[in-house]
């Protein structure tokens, strides 16, 4: 490949405008009618997730939400174009994303509710665990990528960071580790301009984040983060590539977090309103809707159905953290190894006997 | 035994690897150097050649990246062992091994398992440079979910590791770089404690030296030198620092009712530090002495010039056995 191929294009990949009418002369595919209502069904749920998930803090159901709002087309995109057998590597910030995996919602914020740390299992949704350390699961998908290359598995994986993680030192070796190794991974990199105080120029100076992709041979390329149609065709044409022995690939979208880093940031502390303003007319909900209205896709009848679905996720979710589940403290000891050495089953036995004799009181 | 051939304590690690890798094609080996040249310290030798090229392979240098695909490849079927080369080269790799390696059956219930088997060539006494001879081994004994083993025979080079590779758990295996050369004549067939189980090295009644990995040759040889005075010492090889055997340890130290504990590690919050906390905890009333050590000082490894006067040796085990109040009895 020629090295000029691994840059990304000058300007991200938009194929929809903020008014939702196509791009003239845009490349790449544009999605079918069904990939964009299915993706429009899939953004009005994530964003009722968001609001949903933001409300049961206020409620204290929740101890944290880091909400993706605004994200959605990015979320959804990832989750969409992504197979049955590919694996999925989210961060705190992708339960968007999770849930369109088949998660269960309930399951997918466990973590949040602070029930336990992850609440679903892995290896039955293909979605690894929600890594808090940033860029720390970037190298765990390249080794679930080349074990299924070993085994002659056409699985892809999909990996997930934030702007700020591309800083962290687990981003270069991952990056570098797949590209050496050919592993099929799509790094797929939300740039929402803030690591939450800090702004991107803190953390790089690079042309564009997917720039950085041609330092490891690997194509970088940028999109509009807020355009679905864009998401679905850019990140689609790196997962068909991954799956094809194309390798790795770099994907940078252009977006931005509407909300603060989580509900215990105050974002007005590091940023303007008149910033987050500008934002709002990118809505990537509003472009999508658009878009399916000017090409009577959407009637005001589906638009019901498909808010109603969303109600019904929400109110799914809502139930489900509501009911307290009364916690095992067995569990704490239970999974730390296969077999409980010695002492962690005298520890066991203390803390059994402790409680027993508070109930006892 | 007599016709079994001596083979060092690398041979026996590198035997260890290769039936494993035979006897589990999931079972992969990969590092710095450990390809063509067979690892800085020989310990992967042949293995590319007899497997290939997919089941024992050179990374980028980079030693999160090492580890951390270690994890992912472990998430989806594969039992990983990996080489960190030294001791010191492997904190890179830290926050893998405690936030991933260490956590992840915690963290999912059990869903995900991380069989990994992380080798760290440890310890001094070798000449060796700055950053080449750290024992590193109490960062790894204070993360739980992680066992540790510091084998100290060529024997147990082999068992240890081949349970550490057959562990549902992710294993350090601390290589004691000293004695990778040191010989013996083995049976590999012939069964040796576990994961978990301390042995006695050598039985003695006055006092206790509870050693292992590097500091169990030197505690031998102190016993041997305190015989020749007329003096028993009994000796223990902890062999495993992770699951720790309280029941064997302390069974010791309760028949003699004095104990040095020795390593070569700095002493504060260490693993020395712990054993005699537990044994003082657990043998209170069988002590006729609080329990010494011999510890490395608590300073950055030294150079090689001056490591021996930082590392245990026969005097000071002998010294600090001196100070057990024999008198007081």
């Amino acid at each position: 490949m020629p090295s000029n191929d691994l840059l990304p294009s000058e300007q991200p990949v938009q194929l929809l405008d903020q008014t939702g009418s196509r791009v003239v002369g845009a490349a790449g595919d544009f999605p079918s009618d069904d990939a964009m209502l299915r993706a429009h069904e899939a953004l009005v749920v994530g964003r009722r997730i968001n609001e949903q998930a933001y409300a049961l803090v206020r409620q204290g159901r929740l101890a944290v939400y880091p909400s993706s709002y605004g994200q959605e087309a990015c979320e959804v995109a990832a989750a969409l174009v992504m197979g049955d057998r590919d694996w999925l590597f989210p961060t705190y910030r992708d339960v968007v994303s999770i849930i369109g995996r088949g998660v269960d919602p309930v399951e997918t914020l466990t973590l949040l509710k602070g029930d336990w740390h992850c609440g679903y299992d892995p290896v039955e949704h293909r979605v690894a665990p929600q890594t808090t350390p940033l860029a720390t699961q970037l190298i765990h998908a390249v080794g679930v990528a080349h074990a299924a290359t070993l085994r002659g598995e056409d699985t892809v994986v999909m990996a997930m960071c934030g702007d700020g993680a591309t800083s962290e030192g687990d981003f270069h070796e991952a990056l570098n580790f797949a590209a050496v190794f050919k592993a099929p991974v799509v790094f797929f990199v939300q740039n929402n301009e803030y690591a939450i105080s800090v702004p991107l120029a803190r953390q790089s100076v690079a042309p564009s984040l997917a720039h950085k992709g041609i330092g490891y041979g690997m194509p970088g390329e940028r999109v509009d983060g807020n355009d679905i149609a864009a998401l679905l065709s850019v990140l689609g044409a790196a997962v068909d590539s991954a799956r094809s022995g194309g390798g790795p690939q770099l994907v940078e979208a252009h977006t931005y977090r509407m909300q603060a880093h989580t509900n215990a940031d105050d974002a007005t502390r590091y940023r303007q309103d008149d910033e987050v303003e500008k934002w709002q007319d990118r809505d990537p909900l509003l472009r999508s809707e658009a878009y399916l209205r000017s090409r009577d896709l959407l009637t005001d009848e589906r638009t019901s159905e498909i808010a109603a679905a969303a109600e019904a996720v929400a109110t799914a979710m809502r139930d489900g953290l509501m009911v307290d589940v009364e916690p095992d403290h067995a569990d704490l000891f239970t999974h730390v190894y296969a077999a409980p050495t010695p002492q962690l089953r005298e520890q066991q036995a203390f803390l059994a006997d402790e409680l027993s004799r508070e109930e006892a009181r | 035994m007599a016709e079994h051939e001596k083979i060092t304590m690398a041979q026996a690690f590198n035997q260890a690897l290769r039936d494993a890798m035979a006897a589990d094609e999931s079972v992969l080996m990969f590092g710095e150097d450990v390809g063509a040249l067979g690892g800085v310290f020989r310990v992967t030798d042949g293995l590319t050649a007899e497997f290939g090229d997919a089941r024992c392979f050179d990374t980028p240098l980079a030693e999160s990246g090492i580890v951390g695909m270690a994890v992912g490849l472990a998430m989806n079927g594969m039992r990983p062992v990996v080489e960190m080369q030294f001791d010191a080269f492997a904190y890179p790799a830290f926050e893998q091994i405690v936030s991933h390696v260490a956590k992840m059956r915690n963290r999912t219930r059990g869903a995900l398992t991380m069989p990994i088997t992380i080798r760290v060539p440890y310890a001094g006494g070798i000449g060796g440079v700055e950053h080449h001879c750290d024992s590193s081994e109490a960062y790894y004994v204070h993360t739980p979910g992680l066992t540790v083993v510091a084998p100290a025979t060529v024997a147990d080079a082999y068992t240890l590791m081949r349970e550490a590779i057959a562990s549902p758990d992710p294993v350090v295996v601390l290589e004691p770089k000293k004695l990778y050369w040191s010989k013996d004549e083995v049976d590999l067939d012939e069964a040796q404690p576990g994961i978990g189980r301390a042995v006695v090295r050598r039985e003695g009644t006055d006092a206790t030296l509870i050693a292992y990995g590097t500091s169990v040759p030197i505690a031998l040889e102190a016993a041997d030198a305190a015989a020749a005075e007329g003096r028993s010492l009994q000796v223990v090889d902890v062999r495993s620092l992770v699951p720790f055997d309280d029941e064997t340890v302390c069974a010791a130290v309760r028949s003699t009712g004095r104990a040095v504990v020795v390593a070569e590690a700095p002493g504060f919050a260490s693993v020395s530090s712990e054993i005699v906390a537990r044994v003082t905890e657990r043998c209170f009333h069988h002590l006729a002495a609080p329990v010494r050590r011999v510890t490395g000082f608590d300073i950055p490894y030294p150079p090689p010039k001056l490591e021996h006067l930082h590392l245990p040796s026969v005097d000071r085990i002998l010294d600090a056995v001196d100070t057990l109040q024999w008198d007081d009895v």
